[in-house]
């Protein structure tokens, strides 16, 4: 892709040049990618390519993983996000995340909803924190089945209702970008599809990443999608994963232009 | 990263898979063909050394609890003694001087409630601190060099740490806030405190560490800062090791014995007081100066048994608080 055709102001991400290490290990090399406002991003690719790793560079979380490094950019908004005046708490205020596992905190199902606004200090009434789980939880396609449990531990919900609690807590503090690590993974068809419908409702008012094993899902409801893949190095024995294609998500399962984007989508790894 | 050897392609580790469950399914075949009972029987020295162990096992089980159980009685029967023949208008009174049958054991109680207190307010800030340190803060190369130091102070005997509190803590820092710089409760609680912050320290922060770090990483990915994620996440989730390393650390200040009695700044006899500047005598410190002289107590009234009395108050302190703290440490298992 061409930087300079690049139009970065109506960009949310524009990352150049992306590299991460964990270590001595190279586990992604030189990813270029925009991610455009009010769409829906689909990762795929094998397990291993580095999706999550990637994924976890867009607002910073890596920090948290002592041995990680990151070269390259990512420019959120026109500003990049490891310049080293930037706060990464604020980043991830504005961009949240839904993890691979749901990961909900041993508190009572309210109190997890309400935890970022209580933090962030956007809501501290008991009024405006009401509201402010009821509407996330709904939005989260979650609220009936747990509107008489409100005071109830989330530790006692079924997996698929837990995912969408963390999904609750994630658009409770209103973020800009939601970041979604597989978030259907531990859910069963209905409330796969219910996620589905909500990241498409979510679309108008939040930029959308989403990183799938499901190809049907990356076909359904994404706009855009990028394949992910490992480069093998047998001389060297090293394993890097790389971007090998990115566009409109109708061109890449219909007409890819790389050979292995066409062998995963349509089912034959190579 | 795990290495991966060399050569391996997904095609030949298929094939090679292939090939040795094949071979396994003809060796079980072949056994299964020649197997008799006596190939699956054990042969009988092996049975007998099983039973050997088993049995010496067994005794060795049973000697622990023949000897606490009579530890109890003894402590118990003699105690009882003292209850049913001590006049009871000596159990309140100026102080504890056994030897004059003077037995205040609100004397002792009192102590040993200041020393403890004492020593928590020193061991709990220190010792959550460190402990929240090394589990969220430290790097791990600061935590390698921290912890074994930890571990090093909790190695301490008492008897040196009682040595520095009547030497160096009472005239040092007691003797400046008060007139009493040879020896006194809080010189003690000091000296109690210190030896107790590892303990808190490392119940603690094996209990923080327990903590998944999906959750840290869940409030992380909420915009929340490190002091939010330890203390709205971290601390909770960890509460009940934390709340069982406190109630460890008290059942072990009350149970401390040299400290309190070289620092305590009394002989084997005590006024009552209430002052933590003041010398005292605690429980412990009451029975470890009667024990020492064992010709004088011999003989003198009720003063054995009114040392195997405050035994049995120590031991069931002690039995009460070990027995909340195990219940608080077993709902560690159950969250997440
Ligand atoms: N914290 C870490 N430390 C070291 N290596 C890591 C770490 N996290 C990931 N890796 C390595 O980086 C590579 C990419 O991992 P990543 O989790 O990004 O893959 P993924 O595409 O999300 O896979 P999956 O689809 O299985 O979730 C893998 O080889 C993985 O082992
Ligand atoms: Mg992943």
């Amino acid at each position: 892709m061409n930087p300079e055709a690049r139009n970065s102001n109506n960009l949310v991400f524009c990352a150049q040049d992306l590299n991460v290490y964990y270590g001595e290990f190279h586990a992604l090399r030189d990813v270029c990618l925009d991610i455009l406002p009010n769409e829906i991003t689909a990762f795929i690719g094998p397990s291993g390519c580095g999706k999550t790793t990637l994924l976890r560079c867009f607002n910073r979380m890596n920090d948290l993983i002592p041995i990680a490094r990151v070269t390259g950019s990512i420019e959120y908004m026109g500003v990049n996000l490891y310049d080293p005046g930037v706060d990464a708490v604020e980043v991830r205020r504005r961009i949240g995340m839904v993890f691979q596992k749901p990961n909900p905190f041993p508190k009572s199902i309210y109190d997890n909803v309400a935890y970022g606004p209580r933090i962030t200090g956007m809501a501290k009434r008991k009024p405006a924190l009401d509201e402010i789980v009821e509407i996330s939880l709904r939005k989260a396609a979650l609220f009936d089945e747990v509107k008489d449990r409100l005071k109830n531990s989330a530790m006692g919900l079924s997996g698929g209702q837990q995912q969408r609690l963390c999904i609750a807590r994630a658009i409770a503090v209103n973020p800009d970008v939601l970041l979604m690590d597989e978030p259907c993974s531990a859910l069963d068809p209905i409330a796969t599809t219910r996620i589905e419908e909500l990241m498409n409702e979510l679309k108008d008012d939040y930029t959308i990443v989403i990183v799938t094993h499901n190809m049907q899902q990356a076909a359904r409801i994404s706009n855009k999608t990028a394949f992910f893949s490992v480069d093998v190095n047998l001389e060297t024995d090293t394993r890097t994963g790389t971007l090998i294609e990115f566009g409109d998500t109708e061109e890449i399962f219909s007409t890819p232009k790389d050979s292995r984007t066409e062998n995963y989508v349509t089912g034959r790894f190579g | 990263m795990t290495p991966k050897p060399k050569h391996s392609t997904t095609g030949t580790t298929a094939e090679s898979a292939d090939i040795s469950s094949s071979v396994d399914s003809t060796a079980a075949h072949l056994m299964v063909a020649h197997l008799t009972v006596a190939d699956l029987k054990s042969s009988k020295s092996r049975k007998n050394r099983q039973k050997a162990v088993h049995a010496g096992l067994a005794l060795a089980a049973m000697v622990s609890v023949a000897v606490s159980g009579f530890i109890v009685w003894s402590l118990i029967s003699e105690a009882w003694t003292f209850i049913v023949e001590v006049e009871w208008s000596q159990i309140f009174n100026i102080g504890w001087f056994p030897r004059r049958g003077i037995y205040d054991v609100s004397t002792l109680l009192t102590a040993t409630l200041i020393t403890t207190a004492i020593a928590m307010l020193i061991a709990t800030p220190l010792g959550l601190g460190a402990a929240i340190y090394l589990s969220e803060y430290a790097r791990s190369s600061t935590r390698a060099f921290i912890k074994p130091i930890l571990e090093i102070l909790a190695g301490i005997p008492s008897v040196v740490l009682g040595f520095f509190a009547l030497y160096w803590v009472a005239p040092e820092v007691i003797g400046r806030i008060s007139d009493n710089s040879t020896g006194s409760l809080a010189a003690a609680g000091v000296g109690v405190g210190i030896l107790t912050i590892p303990l808190i320290a490392s119940i603690s922060e094996d209990a923080m560490t327990a903590v998944p770090s999906s959750l840290r990483e869940a409030s992380t990915g909420l915009g929340s800062r490190k002091t939010a994620t330890t203390l709205r996440i971290v601390l909770p989730a960890a509460i009940s090791g934390i709340v069982a390393s406190l109630i460890v650390a008290v059942s072990r200040a009350i149970g401390e014995t040299m400290v309190v009695f070289l620092a305590g700044g009394a002989g084997d006899t005590a006024l009552f007081t209430s002052s933590p500047t003041d010398s005292g005598l605690t429980m412990t410190a009451a029975m470890a100066s009667l024990a020492s002289g064992t010709d004088n107590v011999v003989g003198e009234g009720l003063t054995v048994q009114s040392l195997y009395f405050v035994g049995l108050l120590l031991f069931v302190f002690t039995l009460l608080l070990n027995l909340v703290a195990n219940r608080f440490v077993s709902r560690i298992q159950e969250k997440y």
